[in-house]
């Protein structure tokens, strides 16, 4: 039972990893407040389900088109404001949704927000079916980041993410392909809100804070910004974390502050980005796919 | 009334101004969003404590404290910051989290959770008017604050290190081809601006009569808002910027109400002037 709950933490941290590896992995945007849309989605599906009484079956998918909308907003004010203007306004994004949340009543304001079970097939859901729930939106998110990854629009991302204004001068429509890219990667964690909130069955304004959006970074970071392995394996790393350092438990922030520093310092690219120490020694072993990964890392602003 | 109101929010944005200034240098040579900033902010507190605990005297804990954390600062860039600078934004970036968060449980766990009175006793009194008082740490809150400010204008503007200091925040490279002393720039860059992050820490520790742990957390985000605003890296840009939202915050909190908690105030302002003038309030448009 124990084993299933930590696998549906981190099953979500997963897809929330994936949804940000599309915006800040391939096209290269920083986006510091992705908790944001991941609450929009929670808070949208719970107010469908719970106030409106409609199904859940039919808030998920509400839930991500009303996280995507908001994403397409910011992704039009990312055309305007770039780089570390544009980090920093997703912070500023993040604290005011958490505000607006904390802050309106019929949100529950600071006393949280109860959600109600959803039913399938006439029973109430339980963890085994949130399990398989969790792990079919894996799979549908790994299949369309795949599409993405070998399509044309993943090499006009690629090239926004390299070099925007190169990507526009040989016709890439540069404005399309960010709020393209923003809508999928915050849909898709709208979409995982819906689902978390209704896995909880109560949420509080503050699961969507600052700290969860950098969580959420430092998982793509630390795995290997940009490609799907990477954000996989830093969302299961560090969302194992907590149980793995339970036995320091009073020393848990200062090894997870410290482990980022030197993961930093010595293997910027990520554990398994392209060109990391660990990714060169497995990828002979992997063959024929060799080829075909074509993550990359974010290059530097200017250059 | 508004008098009372003005002075309040010029205290706070003159405070505001200082823990940006740290941040804003860091950021105007290295290019670097320097969270850890706040880290330094939360060290200086607790260093300018213990120091006037130990000393009683107050200049000596103040410049004690801004030396020990300036010096902190220098460390911090020799062996993170500058070996990550040839990195993608987002690894010094998130750099500079986990050592905030590290700073931050460092002190918890040596200091204590819990929080300390900081009761400073001032050589003079404050200004009491009927419909005025401006108490004695305000008065001397602003007093340090202009005094730095100058000091920084009068460094940048009117030493050969304030011109080595612009042309490496101009270009780095350029600067090291043309002989610049780069890396003494960038240390001293270190020294000042963990410095003036523990010159604020100690000066929010008094006013507000407390120093813990996570004091840090406000400032880490509302500076970067001001920074920002100010046009990332822009030293004036920050000074303005840092008024504006003291003064503004004060105002809509005390006057208007706002529906939202007084610390998204910043950042509602923030978004709303960057969708305007992408570039900050003093950029410029590269």
């Amino acid at each position: 039972m124990y084993e299933i709950v930590v696998s549906i933490n981190i099953g979500i941290f997963v897809l929330l990893a994936l949804s940000l590896n599309i915006i800040t992995g391939y096209t290269g945007q920083p986006t510091l407040g992705h908790a944001a849309f991941f609450g929009i989605g929670a808070y949208a599906a719970a107010v469908m389900t719970s106030k409106w009484g409609l199904s859940f079956w039919l808030a998920l998918p509400a839930a991500a088109v009303v996280a995507g909308l908001c994403g397409a907003l910011l992704g039009l004010a990312s055309l305007r404001v770039k780089e570390d203007f544009l980090a920093i306004t997703t912070i500023g994004i993040n604290f005011v949704t958490v505000a607006v949340f904390q802050y309106t009543p019929y949100l529950g304001a600071s006393f949280g927000m109860s959600v109600s079970k959803p039913y399938l097939f006439g029973r109430p859901m339980d963890n085994t079916a949130f399990l398989v729930l969790v792990l079919v939106l894996i799979v549908l998110v790994c299949l369309l980041s795949r599409r993405i990854e070998r399509s044309w629009m993943g090499l006009a991302l690629g090239g926004i993410r390299n070099n925007e204004t190169a990507a526009a001068s040989v016709g890439i429509d540069v404005n399309k392909f960010k709020v393209v890219a923003f809508t999928m990667g915050t849909a898709i964690a709208g979409l995982t809100g819906a689902v978390y909130a209704h896995y909880m069955t109560f949420i509080y304004s503050t699961d969507f804070a600052f700290a969860t959006s950098i969580t959420i970074l430092a998982m793509v970071v630390i795995g290997g910004v940009g490609t799907i392995r990477g954000a996989i394996a830093g969302a299961i790393l560090l969302g194992l974390a907590p149980e793995l350092f339970r036995f320091i438990s009073d020393y848990r922030m200062l090894v997870y502050g410290g482990l980022l520093v030197v993961m930093m310092r010595l293997q910027p690219q990520g554990l398994l980005g392209e060109d990391s120490f660990l990714w060169r020694r497995i990828a002979p072993y992997l063959g024929g796919r060799k080829g075909l990964s074509r993550g990359g890392s974010l290059s530097r602003a200017g250059e | 009334m508004i008098l009372q109101q003005l002075i309040n929010g010029i205290v706070i944005g003159s405070v505001y101004a200082l823990i940006a200034m740290g941040a804003t240098l860091v950021y105007g040579i290295l290019k670097v969003l320097d969270i850890a900033n706040a880290g330094a902010y939360a060290i200086g507190a607790y260093a300018g404590l213990f120091l006037y605990q130990a000393t009683g005297s107050l200049p000596v804990a103040f410049l004690g404290a801004v030396l020990f954390t300036g010096l902190f600062g220098v460390l911090v860039q020799r062996v993170l910051y500058v070996p990550l600078l040839d990195k993608p934004p987002l690894v010094p970036l998130i750099c500079s989290i986990g050592l905030f968060i590290f700073i931050q449980d460092l002190i918890r766990l040596l200091a204590g959770p819990h929080i300390r009175a900081f009761e400073a006793q001032l050589p003079f009194r404050g200004i009491e008017l009927p419909y005025l008082s401006v108490n004695a740490i305000w008065i001397a809150i602003m007093a340090t604050t202009a005094v730095l400010l100058v000091f920084l204008w009068y460094m940048l503007n009117r030493t050969k290190l304030g011109l080595a200091w612009k042309s490496t925040a101009q270009d780095l490279e350029i600067a090291k081809a043309m002989g610049v002393n780069v890396d003494r720039v960038v240390a001293f860059n270190f020294l000042l601006g963990y410095g003036f992050a523990a010159a604020a820490g100690i000066m929010i520790g008094m006013l507000y009569n407390s120093v813990f742990p996570t004091m840090g957390d406000m400032p880490a985000y509302k500076m970067l808002a001001i920074i920002v605003l100010g046009g990332l890296g822009n030293p004036l840009g920050t000074v303005v910027a840092g008024l504006l939202i003291g003064v503004v915050e004060t105002l809509v909190a005390g006057y208007v109400g706002f529906f939202l908690p007084r610390d998204a105030i910043a950042f509602v302002v923030l978004i709303v002037i960057l969708l305007v003038r992408p570039q900050g309030l003093l950029g410029q448009r590269t």
